[in-house]
């Protein structure tokens, strides 16, 4: 039982945290967001630099065989600043996908090529109508000789317009819920018949609406076996909730900070507003919210590489649940402790606002996680 | 970063569970888990059991007659004896009096106090809270007066838990009325027995009687009786205060409970299905399963935090009150109007006459009345909050 980084993991952080402050100020995220183009590409190859694109990789592929607990560190610092990059898309939730599922021409195309920066990626999965269940899929992946036919429409794939290449989930049999019969395919974003309609996001990211028109895809590009992907999409949303609910809590801790230091130099009635004890209180319970946040993001992290796929599930959706309510909570008490400078766009705090509400809506909100957990409780008593 | 006990962790938890099969009374344990009324007895002799296995004292050092366990050791104890239906040890002595005697007693004083304490043969009660100083707990006014080699005591404490039962109070005392509040206070231990002390019981919302005040008039108590220098004694008070946070979280006690609550929902019925199939009830549990695993995970970075813990035990305190008292709320609905009726003669292991739905509901609602103390004890939860925006937050 021990709840340390190893030195590498606080190198990385101590690294991390210095480029944040001094190389992402506000400013500079503003530039990139403005630009509209989902990335900047300074700050990606910096990132890929100090090898942060390839530390969950197998060292195998160029990567350092780091895990979960690495990508914590990572997409704390990132809540902190509120990077923008997409590192989620392309390292956690394709990236994983890859070494997870991926044989070694795979992995050997795709995983160093991410390393290296040169290559963004993304996983589009979401269906209209499916909100969070994971096997509402509808997209078909038809066999047609050593070829397959890939139709259907994928919504809120992150980082989808800059993608080079995503990873789709599509139907080889069964119907719309089964788990059975689902499998993955890398698929170029430039092949014809694929269609994509980028947007951008309320906190800075982009997102995008992807739909395919019978695309060809060689069967070079199934990844993993046919009909049998579902555990392995569940284990790549996992990946995502352990990274946003650790992206969270650096957030709610960057809100915490910028909350105290605008109460203790915000004056009314002749005293700084921080002197209140109405408001006290209230900054105290975002303390205790975010300090049971982190507990449960390293949770979420310790058992998000798990095999053991029910303890694993639970665990996850144990850490979305309390990570999401405790976002909210931190978020709304947050802006509402700005009074209305929390409501203007020149406020960090209010694009801290803005993450944190829009992380409790990714891979299943906290009422969805709370009922999975509450239905797990039900399966153990059976 | 590692999660999983490691294997010689295990090993300690499975030695314990092992004991406690073996050397915890089924009668104790049957009155524990069907939360029957405590008493005096069945506390010390089931102190005086651990006492002769050595684990008298799971938080102390060896030196001074404890385990000497470690912070993960004593958490994995504590659960097991939750979860295997040991009554909660007397914190008065253990957890609260002892470290200050430890850390700010003299060598007589450990020789007299310590031994009596892990043995059980003494029992300790707090004389903290005044009429008139709960919160704001440095506006106490039981002043002792130095005569010769004596201090004369006079005033009131309240709120004294289990003080008719007691052989000794700790006692903060006002020793002099110079400076701020806080600076004339003096920490002194007092002989329940000696003339002039009398204990006259609170009944509390439950009808039970756990609470006391004590008068003290004239009292005349021995100056080799004062903990540490005359009117440093808030210092002290700080310090057990800070020792009696980290323990009221309570994690193991309230794991425990949650398991026991799982096994209600799943007996309680609810028409034709059982409770646990109500998706509003199921939730409510679910939810607080999670918080409790969120509080198990958090103490256990404080405790393992080499810094030791500071002003964030506070955290621990607010949260592991209001878990507290949200499981023996739902513990309370799981029984719903069952828990009505106020039988307190049920309470008792040998009683035998009629109760209105499952053993459960006897102790259901006066366990809720009871548990209210939680969050308003140990420096109320309000109190925690101030703690924090000053010390954690600077504010």
């Amino acid at each position: 039982m021990n709840f340390d980084l190893t030195e590498e993991q606080q190198m990385l952080n101590d690294s991390l945290r210095r480029f944040v402050t001094n190389e992402y100020s506000f400013d500079k995220r503003s530039r990139v967001i403005q630009s509209g183009k989902g990335t900047d590409p300074a700050t990606w190859a910096a990132l890929a630099e100090m090898g942060l694109l390839a530390f969950t990789f197998p060292e195998d592929f160029d990567g350092l065989g780091g895990n979960a607990v690495d990508t914590m560190v990572v997409m704390e610092n990132f809540g902190r600043g509120l990077v923008v990059e997409p590192y989620l898309a392309t390292v956690v939730l394709a990236g994983g996908l890859v070494r997870d599922s991926g044989n070694d021409a795979q992995k050997g195309d795709i995983l160093p090529a991410i390393a290296t920066g040169e290559r963004l990626m993304g996983f589009a999965h979401s269906e209209p109508g499916a909100r969070y269940h994971l096997a509402h899929v509808q997209t078909t992946a038809r066999k047609d000789g050593d070829h397959f036919l890939i139709s259907g429409q994928k919504t809120a794939v992150l980082h989808g317009g800059q993608a080079k290449q995503l990873i789709v989930s599509a139907r080889t049999s069964g119907t719309a819920n089964d788990q059975h019969g689902l499998s993955l395919f890398i698929v170029d974003t430039d092949s014809k018949g694929v269609k994509v309609d980028d947007y951008a996001t309320h906190d800075g990211h982009r997102i995008a609406d992807v739909s395919f028109s019978n695309v060809t895809v060689s069967a070079d590009n199934l990844l993993g076996e046919i009909d049998q992907a579902f555990p392995a999409i569940e284990k790549a949303i996992d990946l995502g909730i352990a990274a946003v609910c650790a992206e969270a809590v650096g957030a709610m801790e960057a809100m915490n900070a910028a909350t105290l230091d605008y109460i203790k130099t915000r004056k009314q009635f002749g005293v700084p507003i921080g002197k209140f004890q109405v408001l006290q209180h209230r900054m105290a319970d975002m303390f205790i919210q975010t300090e049971q946040a982190r507990s449960m993001a390293i949770l979420a992290a310790t058992e998000a590489d798990s095999d053991d796929r029910n303890r694993r599930r639970e665990a996850l959706s144990m850490a979305k649940t309390l990570v999401g309510q405790g976002a909210r909570y931190v978020a709304q008490e947050g802006v509402q402790l700005h009074g209305g400078m929390g409501v203007t766009e020149e406020m960090f705090a209010a694009h801290l606002f803005k993450r944190l509400t829009l992380i409790n809506l990714l891979f299943g909100d906290a009422e969805h996680h709370l009922a999975e957990v509450s239905d797990g409780l039900l399966a153990k008593s059976a | 970063m590692d999660l999983n006990y490691t294997p010689e962790q295990e090993a300690f938890r499975t030695e314990v569970r092992h004991f406690l099969d073996e050397n915890l009374p089924d009668d104790i344990r049957e009155r524990v888990q069907k939360r029957l009324r405590p008493d005096k007895e069945l506390t010390e002799r089931w102190q005086k059991i651990l006492f002769d296995k050595g684990w008298g004292a799971s938080t102390w050092p060896k030196e001074h007659g404890g385990t000497g366990w470690s912070p993960i050791e004593q958490l994995i104890f504590e659960e097991e004896c939750a979860l295997a239906g040991a009554p909660r040890q007397l914190d008065f002595g253990l957890r609260m009096v002892a470290p200050v005697i430890m850390t700010f007693g003299n060598d007589e004083q450990k020789q007299r106090f310590l031994p009596g304490i892990v043995s059980g043969e003494d029992w300790w009660c707090q004389g903290y809270s005044e009429p008139g100083a709960g919160s704001d707990l440095a506006s106490l006014r039981t002043s002792a007066k130095r005569e010769g080699d004596h201090y004369i005591v006079n005033g009131q404490k309240t709120w004294t838990t289990l003080g008719q039962h007691a052989d000794w109070i700790f006692c903060l005392v006002r020793t002099s009325n110079e400076g701020k509040p806080q600076q004339g206070i003096s920490f002194l231990l007092i002989d329940m027995n000696d003339p002039g002390i009398e204990v006259r019981p609170i009944i509390m919302l439950d009808g039970e009687h756990e609470i006391n005040e004590v008068y003290f008039d004239n009292v005349k108590v021995p100056a080799e009786n004062l903990i540490g220098e005359e009117n440093k004694g808030w210092t002290y008070a700080k310090f057990l205060l800070g020792h009696e946070r980290t323990g009221l979280a309570n994690v193991g006690l309230w794991k425990a409970l949650m398991k026991r609550l799982k096994e209600v929902a799943h007996e309680e019925q609810d028409g034709q299905r059982p409770l646990i199939e109500n998706t509003r009830f199921r939730d409510r549990l679910a939810q607080l399963d999670m918080e409790l695993r969120a509080l198990d995970l958090t103490v256990l970075r404080v405790l393992t935090d080499k810094r030791g813990p500071g002003p964030q035990a506070s955290i621990l305190k607010i949260r592991g009150s209001e878990i507290g008292q949200k499981l023996f709320e739902l513990l309370m609905e799981a029984t719903g109007q069952d828990a009505i009726a106020h039988v307190p003669d049920a309470l008792e292991l040998d009683y035998n006459g009629p109760r209105p739905g499952s053993i459960e509901a006897t102790p259901a609602a006066g366990d809720y009345f009871n548990m209210r103390k939680l969050s308003i004890f140990g420096g109320s939860n309000e109190i925690q909050r101030n703690i924090i925006a000053q010390l954690v937050l600077g504010l």
